[in-house]
């Protein structure tokens, strides 16, 4: 195990490192200087301008530069606020994100374990058929199309619920349940076709045969034993709610770091993008390499296997 | 019983004898894979309605724009911002050209004195967004697919290869692999498209570019698992080329898991040239894609709706006949489901 993680913990630096490199090389390819008004300054401004960036120093001394002060959580400077540090927007804005995600993620877990327990304790039935039916949904309807949907309904239409900004919690209740549509067709069409596979396993039949009654079958037995792999899609839920935040965040116009990334994407501020970026990248790798962990931590049946997927 | 069985004729019995040369004889008429799997998905009744309104959708990104004689680049900003109106439904109250001027709701056509109908309206620019839409559909049909064709190209190629030389080379391969993977697809496709211009081709490229590896690993991961099996050492002994093998015997055992495959990498191509366009990243105006539709019809959702409501439809009916279509797919191909 201690091999196992070792290993992932080299390839995620591995990846990050290579990210990092990307973005500088981004940065550099780039068309167009970073200052606002280049040609109008005279030739000796711009040398003192580029002096205090560093941007007259030979490319590899930049990059070393450049990934010396990313190790630190140094992402520079926003070209787009004056003297507004990158991390410390980041972390500003952190918050509204955070809420967001979570409350999505918790939602729409539960929502989605009780739809697939449902479909799988009661298969084939009209019970069956309707939570497949929101499982494809939510899986096939864009975060976008859904979050424009309800704030039309809900907040122009019938103005129960805020249109949009932050401005205390129930400003949070329809982003949430718009990033919440992933996590519950996920976790409903897995937790189908686990509890189905676990349902007719042996051990359930010789509950069955000792008269332990459907209740405790099926929460008992069944359900504790669908619900282990239900970790494995954690990342691919976590993905999904980042690319969601972007669009449904710019929709409602809550500020964190989606719309932020949004809106220094349309005014050029390289260096917050870059900054979101390596955020970005950072959440999700640590979010998968966690969930790989527990989940061999978790199912003794994968750490005979040596992890090697 | 047994006495009336006595009473019975015996010329209505004729006694058969088995014959033991026919023993082995096949009854059914063989079928082949695909015969096979069209007798099984034809079952399932959502792959078959999905595959007509794929169909459907498909056939009208080429027929749709030739419908109407409206332009679907063309800006005429005197009939801007109209509402649906269609022949023939106008009467029954759905799409006859009522719309909301100042806090009136008015015949829209009949104010501005226009005599043509735009089916699903026109945007701010006057635009016809009937043509539009089949146009913007065409387009990211065509993105879609073409990412989905390169991805399945990069990652067979690089799968099976990694898999069928194996020792060093697969070692080496599944290392670049292992770090690749790691990058999120959608930070880089977003840095890709801030250096490149923006455009169809750019998007097709920032899409596959991380697009391969999935399909990639699950090549490999066949390649493996039949390149051992008897009938591959059975060619081998026969003295097969590599090329041979690949080609006869690997590629159709795996064929059917490439297809389910790209029957989910489509939909998520066109899931991700939406948002790409979404948030300003896509296709540039006046070119016009599922993404810029949807994107230009939320500017305007509080007095325009319908901008927003014909795109929103099309492409959510576009990913869940593909989803449909995939499950189908992984169902009806699954040989361990063979009845």
């Amino acid at each position: 195990m201690t091999k196992y993680i070792t290993k992932r913990v080299v390839y995620m630096f591995l990846s990050l490192f290579l990210i990092a490199s990307f973005t500088f090389i981004l940065m550099k390819l780039l068309p167009g200087s970073p200052l606002a008004s280049a040609a109008k300054l005279s030739v000796e401004q711009r040398e003192v301008v580029y002096e205090k960036y560093g941007l007259n120093d030979p490319i590899p001394v930049q990059y070393v530069r450049y990934m010396g002060n990313l190790v630190q959580g140094d992402f520079g400077t926003s070209f787009q606020y004056k003297n507004v540090d990158v991390s410390y927007l980041i972390v500003k804005k952190l918050k509204y994100s955070a809420i967001l995600g979570a409350q999505a993620i918790f939602v729409g877990t539960i929502i989605g374990i009780i739809l697939g327990m449902i479909a799988a304790l009661k298969q084939n039935t009209i019970w069956d058929y309707g939570s497949t039916i929101v499982a494809i949904l939510g899986i096939s309807i864009p975060s976008f199309v859904f979050a424009a949907l309800l704030q039309y309904v809900f907040a122009v239409h019938w103005q129960i619920l805020p249109v949009g900004l932050w401005d205390g919690w129930t400003s949070s209740i329809l982003p949430s349940i718009a990033l919440a549509m992933g996590p519950i067709a996920i976790a409903a069409r897995f937790i189908r076709t686990e509890m189905i596979e676990v349902l007719s396993s042996d051990y359930i039949m010789l509950a069955k045969a000792k008269g332990a009654n459907w209740f405790e079958i099926a929460f008992k037995h069944a359900f504790r034993n669908a619900l282990i792999p239900l970790v494995t899609v954690l990342g691919p839920v976590a993905a999904g709610l980042l690319t969601g935040s972007l669009v449904v965040e710019q929709i409602f116009a809550i500020p964190g770091i989606g719309e932020q990334f949004v809106k220094s994407i349309n005014s050029n501020d390289f260096s917050v993008i870059m900054g979101t970026t390596m955020f970005f990248s950072v959440f999700l790798i640590v979010i998968i390499l966690i969930v790989d962990i527990l989940y061999g931590i978790i199912d003794p049946r994968i750490r005979l296997a040596g992890g090697d997927k | 019983m047994t006495n009336n069985l006595e009473k019975l004729p015996k010329d209505s019995f004729e006694r058969i004898t088995i014959d033991s040369t026919h023993a082995e004889k096949i009854t059914k008429p063989s079928l082949s894979f695909w015969q096979d799997a069209w007798l099984r998905i034809r079952k399932n009744k959502a792959a078959i309605i999905s595959m007509f309104i794929l169909a459907f959708i498909v056939i009208m990104a080429f027929v749709g724009p030739y419908m109407v004689k409206f332009d679907p680049q063309e800006v005429n900003v005197t009939h801007a911002n109209l509402p649906p109106k269609i022949p023939g439904l106008e009467k029954w109250g759905i799409a006859d050209g009522q719309g909301k001027l100042g806090t009136k709701t008015l015949d829209i056509y009949e104010v501005k004195k226009i005599d043509e109908y735009y089916w699903f309206g026109t945007d701010s620019l006057g635009r016809d967004l009937f043509s539009r839409l089949w146009m913007g559909t065409r387009i990211s049909l065509y993105i879609a697919l073409v990412a989905a064709i390169i991805d399945v190209f990069i990652g067979v190629l690089y799968g099976g290869i990694s898999a069928y030389y194996g020792g060093r080379t697969d070692d080496i391969m599944q290392r670049i692999v292992e770090v690749l993977i790691g990058i999120p697809t959608l930070v880089i496709v977003i840095l890709m498209l801030l250096v490149m211009e923006p455009g169809i081709w750019a998007i097709i490229i920032a899409i596959s570019i991380t697009g391969w590896i999935g399909m990639s690993r699950i090549v490999r991961g066949q390649v493996l698992k039949f390149k051992n099996q008897e009938f591959v050492l059975a060619a081998k002994t026969l003295g097969a080329s590599d090329s041979r093998i690949i080609g006869k015997h690997l590629l159709p055992n795996i064929m059917a898991i490439i297809i389910i495959n790209m029957m989910f990498t489509i939909p998520t191509a066109i899931f991700f040239e939406a948002f790409l366009s979404f948030i300003g990243l896509g296709l540039q105006a006046p070119a016009a894609s599922l993404g810029t539709l949807i994107n230009d019809g939320y500017k305007f959702l509080e007095y325009q709706p319908h901008m927003l409501f014909f795109p929103a439809v099309l492409i959510s009916l576009l990913m869940i006949a593909f989803n449909l279509i995939g499950d189908g797919l992984r169902d009806a191909l699954d040989p361990k489901m063979k009845d």
